[in-house]
């Protein structure tokens, strides 16, 4: 026998409703929390959403945020906000920073002059400094923007839902938004919790986590689909239980090979794009969670109309044969 | 099913070799993109090429596929900008060319609705109060005689114009039709204008695209910063031809409603001319630099028919009398009309050097924006941190890339050395249709095809935990393989569909980088169906065949 790397033993029985009320409570627990964060703390918006400019400064001095602040402070350009930026792929001499100004008008973006204002009075602070990035976002944009992302989200789950009532049945295609539902709160919560900058590519990881969480749950409900036509008696709970049970090993293979892709964007991917493979990489685990513990426990609980008579007829009819 | 047809077995192996052939122009990157610069530069000079030229082009060579993956704004560097153009300036506009025309009608009318002025309105309206109300019938009938068909698609039929009264003032209103067919217009306009601009400087590939209503995305790589783009863009040649009312030495108020404007060459000299101009640079077809008979750098010039025909039949009626050349609120000169000047070609001469004689005909070529821009959007990303970002991202796809390997194989064995073939070819296969299909590699794109190659694999491990559990109930090796292939089946359809549906929907709604994740999860979904489904069992069935292994394990 050959060695195999196994990250679970090859025939498990796991009981995965034995605490059925703890994980459900702490899945409406997370919902809830992460909805209360969300309404009293806000979340970060990015440009994307709120408007206004960004510039990403590069220079071979540490940056000095108190002196970049006094800086800009005489230019009137209301709220600023710098903060530097830390990335392990950086040169020894290589120091960034962030510095955001505040929407200036109601529809445009930023006047050249503006910027221009603002990187002369940077570059009096420190001549070295370069920008190798300027990005400006109108209010008018940034609000449509926001109704694009709602859409967006929304109209996935729609989508999805859709689709699985086709494959499956309404039953598992509310289990399934459920779950989908809970991702993305629990998502936006960890972002209003540790204020991580909420922008456009945050809302495409979203959705790539509603894509990912879905696979999941689709995975274990074609394996339920087989069950249920296979074990017609064996009660709803158990047949549930058993598809988790024969599924796990490739639900954990799978999330293990996303998770060290994942972790290699996350370590050597630049810190660009720190925020989104972040998003992702949560999002995953936590889809793959809600997959196992959430989606299946809706579907229990509305219940599955198990075929009956006029579908099966293979077992149908011996009897309607002795009647007749 | 461990058995393939020959032909199945031609077409998924001549697809993989595609899939490589195609991809491979993107490991030579600079090499390729130096030949086919070259090559473009070539043929825009008609054929002859440069030392320098025939050296790039000699570097890849011309019977392989030379396309590759066009990257991002944010991988490359350059300038982004969204506009919107204010279509309401057409409106004023069309409203100010349309005055003289009902003036001229009511004044015929004169008996019977008295005097007329013209009164400040709302953009698209015209707003004229008559002396005499109990004229106004005759005054509706005489405005709604000027009124034209829609010229559009869906306004067929209905008129551009609706004329109705208020007490003692004529209004005249810009109807729904005729509105939407003017913004429509607009903004095709501005976007060829802007494309010709951009193009005069020769960029590599700018994005130009119109969006929703009436904005207009503009995306240029190579340009050094969204304020260059902007005032590339903002530079306006709009020439118009005014007859001229008087000339003064000191400026008048303007409050006839005139307009006003200085000479170009002449200090303190002004014009006042008539708002409404009698033809406009709009209605020119071409202009060339040339010399007028003194030998002097002009501009000579072209009109359209119906240009030609307003340009012939003011000049035969006003003879004698001076009209003003107007190019961007300046008098440049204000000649005196000597005949009737058909055929619709003249000459514009002015104080010019040869490079401004050049330079204005080029832009009076271009033509003038028709309506102001409103900037709502830009990005500068400078070159450096898009080269800094292409690092990362094939640092963290070539260490995904082998820690994915690696656990395939340790987890799988010799399935999953065959796993990770069809993961290569995956990987050649996305890289292959992202470049034939010429999409733009983004910074998240990137990060796409790393999610990709962990997702990617899902659907072996499917396939092989099924086998796996075949095996495990005692089915005979080919089987449990067939088995496997076939009840996972269902699975991956249904879980590649659903990504698919969030993919769609990501694109459909998403901006700019966003909708470059969508594009490579889309295509890394396609792939690594095929990849996973058919070469692994194409992989697996030959290995099969050649081996014949009494058990297996997977």
């Amino acid at each position: 026998m050959a060695f195999r790397l196994k990250l679970c033993p090859e025939k498990t029985n796991i009981n995965f409703f034995r605490a059925a009320p703890l994980t459900f409570g702490f899945s409406v627990f997370l919902m809830v929390a992460s909805l209360v964060v969300w309404l009293t703390m806000g979340l970060n918006f990015g440009i994307d959403f709120r408007g206004g400019t960004t510039i990403r400064t590069e220079s071979t001095q540490p940056v000095d945020v108190g002196a970049y602040r006094t800086a800009l402070q005489g230019l009137e350009l209301g709220d600023i906000s710098i903060t530097e930026v830390f990335d392990p792929g950086f040169r020894e001499d290589q120091h960034v920073a962030m510095v955001r100004i505040g929407a200036q008008d109601d529809t445009q973006s930023i006047t050249p002059e503006q910027i221009a204002t603002v990187e002369a009075a940077l570059q009096t602070v420190d001549p070295t400094i370069t920008f190798p990035s300027v990005e400006s976002v109108g209010p008018k944009v940034s609000s449509e923007l926001i109704w694009s992302a709602i859409t967006a989200v929304a109209a996935a789950c729609a989508g999805i839902a859709f689709y699985i009532w086709l494959r499956f049945e309404w039953q598992f295609a509310v289990g399934s938004v459920a779950a989908l539902v809970h991702d993305v709160l629990v998502t936006i919560g960890v972002f209003a919790l540790f204020q991580i900058r909420f922008d456009l590519t945050t809302v495409a990881a979203l959705l790539t986590v509603l894509g990912y969480s879905i696979n999941d749950t689709v995975v274990v409900f074609d394996r339920l689909r087989e069950n249920l036509v296979k074990y017609k008696s064996m009660p709803l709970r158990d047949v549930m239980n058993l598809s988790v049970n024969e599924t796990l090993s490739r639900t954990l293979m799978t999330l293990m090979t996303t998770l060290i892709a994942l972790s290699a964007l996350l370590v050597f991917g630049g810190d660009v794009i720190r925020g989104f493979v972040f998003a992702i990489t949560f999002g995953v685990v936590i889809g793959t969670y809600s997959s196992i513990y959430m989606a299946k426990n809706i579907v229990l609980y509305l219940g599955v109309d198990r075929g009956g008579p006029k579908k099966d007829s293979k077992a149908g009819t011996q009897f309607a044969n002795i009647d007749a | 099913m461990l058995h393939f047809p020959v032909w199945k077995r031609v077409l998924i192996w001549g697809i993989c070799a595609l899939a490589i052939l195609y991809a491979a122009p993107n490991f030579l990157y600079g090499r390729v993109e130096s030949h086919n610069d070259a090559v473009a530069a070539i043929e825009k000079a008609g054929g002859t090429a440069t030392p320098e030229q025939a050296e790039a082009v000699a570097l890849w060579p011309d019977w392989l596929p030379s396309s590759i993956v066009n990257l991002g704004l944010d991988l490359r560097g350059g300038a982004h900008l969204l506009a919107e153009v204010r279509v309401e300036d057409v409106y004023e506009a069309r409203m100010d060319g349309l005055w003289p025309e009902v003036r001229d009608a009511l004044r015929g009318l004169r008996d019977q609705v008295g005097s007329i002025r013209r009164q400040t309105a709302p953009a698209g309206e015209l707003r004229i109060a008559i002396s005499r109300p109990e004229g106004m019938p005759a005054a509706l009938d005489a405005a709604r005689k000027l009124a034209q068909p829609v010229i559009s698609f869906t306004g067929m039929g209905q008129s551009d114009i609706e004329v109705s009264s208020q007490n003692d003032v004529l209004v005249i209103r810009l109807t729904d039709a005729e509105r939407t067919a003017m913004d429509s217009r607009t903004v095709q306009q501005s976007l060829e204008i802007i494309r010709r601009r951009v193009d005069e400087v020769g960029t590599r590939e700018p994005t130009i695209q119109r969006q929703g209503e009436d904005r207009i995305l503009i995306q240029v790589p190579g340009i050094g910063s969204a304020a260059e783009l902007k005032s590339l863009i903002g530079t306006t040649a709009k020439l118009t031809f005014h007859p001229v009312l008087s000339r003064t030495a000191e400026a008048p108020p303007s409050a006839s409603g005139d307009l006003v404007l200085p000479a170009s060459n002449e200090q303190g000299i002004y014009y006042v001319l008539e708002r409404a101009p009698v033809v406009t640079g709009e209605e020119l077809v071409d202009a060339q630099p040339s010399f007028d008979q003194n030998n002097r750098p002009a501009v000579s010039f072209r009109f359209n028919p119906s240009g030609a025909r307003l340009f012939g039949d003011y000049t035969a009626q006003n003879i004698g009398k001076p009209f003003a050349i107007v190019l961007d609120d300046e008098v440049i000169s204000a000649p005196v009309i000597q005949a009737h000047i058909a055929g619709g070609s003249g000459i514009i001469t002015g104080n010019f050097s040869v490079e401004e004689s050049t330079e204005l005909a080029v832009l009076l070529r271009a033509g003038a924006l028709p309506a102001e821009m409103t900037f709502l959007e830009e990005r500068t990303i400078g070159p450096e941190l898009g080269q800094d970002s292409i690092d990362a991202g094939r640092t963290a796809a070539i260490v995904g890339m082998i820690a994915v390997v690696a656990f395939m194989i340790a987890s799988y064995g010799w399935f999953g050395v065959l796993a990770n073939i069809a993961l290569a070819i995956n990987m050649m296969a996305i890289l292959a249709l992202l470049s034939v299909i010429g999409a733009t590699l983004t910074l998240p794109g990137i990060a796409g095809i790393v999610l990709t190659i962990g997702v990617a694999v899902d659907a072996n491990v499917l396939i092989f935990e099924r086998i796996r559990e075949e095996l495990r109930q005692g089915k005979m090796p080919a089987r449990a393989i067939e088995l496997g292939f076939q009840k996972a089946f269902s699975a991956i359809l249904d879980a590649n569909a659903t990504t698919f549906l969030v993919a769609v929907i990501m694109f459909l709604v998403g901006a700019g980088p966003v909708r470059g994740f969508a594009v490579t999860l889309t295509i890394g979904i396609f792939t690594s169906v095929f990849t996973a489904v058919y070469v692994t069992r194409i992989l697996v069935a030959t290995w099969f065949a050649w081996r014949r292994p009494r058990a297996i394990v997977v």
